[in-house]
Parts: C-alpha cells; structure tokens; sequence
C-alpha cells in the first residue's frame, strides 16, 4: 500500500523534531541527574533529595500542592455541575468566562494579588473598615495555596464540565423515577459517571501546583521555598545543572506516577480538556 | 432559591476570578507609580506605553513567537495527525505517548531539558531558542485537538473524491482538510494562547537582552512594575473579550442550523 507509506511520511517533520526536542532532551535530564561534574556515575544528586533543606522543600511543595487540588475539586465540582445544567450554547458562554481570565498575563494576575491581600492591602483595608482585625496574608503558606488555587481553578473545572456535560440526563431521571433520590442519585449516578473528568483535573492541578516556582516567589516572600524554587535556582543561581537535574529526576517520578493513574482511569481520552 | 443559590455560587467564583484583573485594570489608571497608594485618575500611561521601546519590543517578541510558533505547529502537527492516524496499534501508541509528555510533564522540567540540549549543540540563547521551545511545546496542543476530528473523519468521502479523479493531494486539500478545520483552528488557537502565556519555558530557554512580556514581568516584579504594563495587559484584555464576544456569535448560529437539519 504505497498511499498508506506516503501518509505515514507526512509525520516526518514530527517524528524528527519530537526525538530531538522531546526525548533526547528528557534523558539530557537523567544524564545530568545521574553524573558528577567529571562525568562518572553517581546517585548523589537524587539522593540529595533527603537533605534536610531539599526534603523540606519537597514535603511543603507535595503538601500545599494538596491542599489546593483539594480546594479546587470542591470549588470546582458545583460550579461544574451548574454550567453543565446550563443548554448548550449558553453553558459555551459562561464555560468562556471562566478562561478569560486566563488570557490575562498570569505573573500579573498572581501580582495583583498581592496588592489585595497586602497587610496594607486592598482586602486588609475593607476588614479594618467593618471593625474586624487585619490579617497578615502575603507572604504565609496560606497566600501560596490561595495564588495556587487562583491560577489553576480554571483546569479543574474545564475537565469536570466536560465530563459532566456529558452524562445522559436521561440516567438522572431514571434513577430519580426508580426511587433514588437527589442525595443518592449524585452519589450512585453522577459522580461515577465523572471519574474520568475528575483523574483528568487532579492531575492538571496537581502537577503544575507541584512544581510551580512563580507563585511560591509572587506570594511566598522569599523565605518560603518549594521544590520548584530549589530547582530553579540551582539552574539560574548556582549553576549547580547536576543537582538541579537530580532533583528533577525526584519531581518527575511524582509526574510518572500521576500519568500512570490518569491513563488507567481514562483510556478514551474523555475526560481531557481539549 | 435553588436558582439564586446557583447564580450567587458563579457570582462569587466570578469575582474570585476577576478581582486580580479588575484591579490590575484600576491600576493602569493609577497617577501614583506605587501598587500601594492611589494617587488620582490618569491615562498618561497609555500614552507613554507606546514610547516605551523595552516593552513595546517584548510585545512585538511574545506576538512574533507566538503567532510563528503556532503556525509551524499547526502544520507540523496536523501533518503528524494524518501519518500517526494510520498507524498500527502499537506505534500509535508510542507516538501519541511522546505527545503526551510536554502536555503532562512539569514545564519547569520541560524547561530544563531544552536548556541542557541547547547548551549541548551550542545553539545561542535568544529569539531562535524560544521560538525552538515553544514550538516544541505547542505541537502536542495541536496534535490533541486535531486527533478528535480525524477519528470521525468518514474515510468513504476520501475514496469517493479519489473515484471521482481526483488525485491524492487535491483530494486531501478539497475533501479532508476542510473537514478537520474545526480541530485546525482550535488547536491553533490553542497553541497560540500557550505561547501568549508562557512563562517558565522561556525563562529557561531565553538568552540575555531577548524578553518575552512574561519574562520581562518576572524581571520587573522586584524593582517594581511599570504602570505601563498594567496599561498594555488592560488593552490585551479588552482586546480578547471584544474578539470572544465576536467569535462566539457565529458558532452559536450555526449550531441552531444544525439542529434544524
């Protein structure tokens, strides 16, 4: 079948460039992670994830990251089934309201919030204005797992929406015609029938909350370091590219193993965003 | 009650999402150069944002990458849509695995990795390198959007336009490219944003003197944001919600003619 060969040469531009700019560069990582400045083989980089500093880093980054994959699945599940109720065209509309933001430059969209939750802040401000006490927002945890919440809101929804939207409404009113009632309906009908959706937005929120670095360095004050941080400033800083590659190596194992659930619990590709 | 619950959960989830932009809009009126203080209404940084050459050229640099990185992308992955589409089971597989990775990797990873392969081949760091990683990223977009269109593609108006004389490419280019171009555009459009967005990628991949808008932020936020910036993200934002309400008028007609079908 010669038209099927000439088709399968059409990917060639792809194939080249996917092994050049993809692959080869991922094992440059494992290259760097696994050799000293000399060249010889050492497992010292990955290892050096349990210096106190390093596994402190990791276990702030793996526990805020969390915390707000947590936030943004509950946020996130309502707001996805009252779109989902929505008919199709006017649902596409308010789904667009909620990429918008998006467009804006997210450094400063995550910026402005600075100025929001300040001490001096535009929210301070309001709370001292109705006789409550300031809170001291910026520069906590706190305002990490906010901005991190903030920024991947957006990737959560997307998926649930898409997934939620969906299911047959028909189901629900059997199930409601069979006895079931609202409580048990969601629970037996509607959230099963979401699992895809559901893998897919963990681990879109997950991920990127994991390794971020720009929001931890935007909110968290320089004082608060995530893995991401540590990583970048051995490229940017220390020019240590052997222990930086280590590390990474560390982070992509949590990445390996978030890909191997999503592509178990989603085979069909459903639950994907686009 | 149900409903107004409803409309107040989106209400509030809204202005979650829109409190940065309003303020950063309210900003860019801002006399005072602080975040801090208001010091009275003014549009003076509208006009001196076009005579500031440092931003306007990392404008024309984001708008440059991004627009040249979505276009090679797009054909590139589309072209990779139709090969990897008749593929066997198992390098299909293996293709639409290599793919995934820059979609699901971490993009600081995905950063680094082109940061070591760049300073293995001794390519310089500038606008090339960037426009390299961004297209390295934006082809799995385009890919994923193209590949749904594709399956449901009927392989019978293919053969039919073929019995009908037509040769191969002219069949492609009449027959089939018309009707992937619903994926086309959106995976276009897809890449296009991420470009527009990105900033960990670029940071690590561009080279001294070269900024995108994102990476001259990032450079920015501990001296101080340029009132500027905030005028240029406000008429960028503006600029989009005029062209999504444009957008979203035709597609929503169409669809109320599909249905009388």
């Amino acid at each position: 079948m010669l038209r099927n060969k000439n088709k399968l040469m059409l990917g060639i531009p792809y194939y080249v460039w996917s092994v050049i700019f993809i692959v080869i560069p991922l094992f440059m990582v494992f290259y760097y992670g696994l050799t000293d400045k000399t060249g010889a083989f050492t497992f010292e980089n990955v290892s050096a994830i349990a210096t106190y500093e390093h596994s402190k880093a990791l276990w702030l980054a793996v526990k805020l990251s969390i915390i707000s994959t947590i936030i943004c699945f509950f946020l996130a599940y309502p707001l996805a089934m009252i779109l989902a109720k929505y008919a199709k065209g006017k649902s596409s509309v308010l789904v667009m309201l909620f990429i918008l933001p998006m467009w804006m430059n997210f450094l400063l969209r995550t910026m402005a919030w600075q100025t929001l939750l300040e001490n001096n802040g535009v929210i301070n401000t309001m709370l001292s204005f109705i006789g409550l006490p300031r809170m001291t927002m910026i520069n906590t945890p706190g305002a990490i797992v906010f901005g991190m919440v903030y920024n991947f809101l957006p990737f959560m929804v997307l998926p649930l929406y898409n997934s939620l939207e969906k299911i047959d409404p028909n189901m629900i009113n059997a199930a409601r015609d069979l006895g079931a009632n609202a409580f048990i309906t969601f629970f037996k009908v509607t959230l099963p029938l979401s699992v895809p959706g559901i893998i897919s937005g963990i681990t879109m929120v997950f991920v990127p909350a994991l390794t971020t670095f720009v929001i931890s360095t935007l909110l968290g004050g320089s004082k608060i370091l995530l893995i991401g941080n540590v990583i970048e400033q051995e490229f940017s800083q220390t020019n240590n590219w052997h222990l930086g590659s280590g590390l990474s190596i560390v982070l992509m194992i949590f990445i390996i193993i978030s890909m191997v659930i999503q592509s178990i619990a989603d085979k069909d590709g459903e639950g994907s965003v686009l | 009650m149900n409903k107004i619950l409803r409309r107040l959960y989106m209400a509030l989830i809204v202005i979650f999402m829109y409190a940065p932009i309003g303020t950063l809009i309210v900003l860019s009126f801002n006399a005072s150069k602080s975040r801090a203080k208001w010091g009275g209404f003014t549009t003076k940084w509208y006009v001196s944002l076009f005579k500031n050459d440092a931003i306007m050229e990392a404008l024309w640099n984001t708008l440059a990458i991004a627009g040249i990185a979505a276009v090679v992308s797009t054909i590139v992955g589309t072209l990779a849509c139709i090969a990897i589409n008749n593929m066997k089971k198992k390098p299909r597989m293996l293709w639409m695995g290599v793919t995934n990775i820059p979609m699901l990797n971490a993009d600081i990873v995905t950063g680094i990795s082109l940061m070591l392969l760049f300073i293995a081949l001794g390519i310089k760091f500038g606008f090339m390198s960037i426009l390299v990683a961004h297209i390295t990223f934006d082809i799995p977009y385009v890919i994923l959007s193209v590949m749904p269109r594709m399956k449901t593609l009927n392989p019978s108006t293919y053969e039919a336009a073929l019995d009908l004389g037509a040769s191969p490419v002219n069949a492609y280019f009449k027959v089939v490219v018309p009707d992937l171009m619903p994926g086309i555009v959106s995976g276009f459009l897809m890449a296009f944003t991420m470009s527009i967005d990105d900033f960990v990628i670029t940071h690590f991949t561009k080279g001294a003197g070269v900024d995108t808008l994102s990476t001259k932020i990032y450079s920015e936020v501990k001296k101080g944001i340029k009132p500027e910036m905030y005028a240029l993200s406000t008429l960028i934002f503006i600029t989009i919600l005029v062209l999504l309400i444009l957008v979203n008028r035709t597609p929503a007609d169409e669809k109320i003619k599909d249905k009388a079908k």
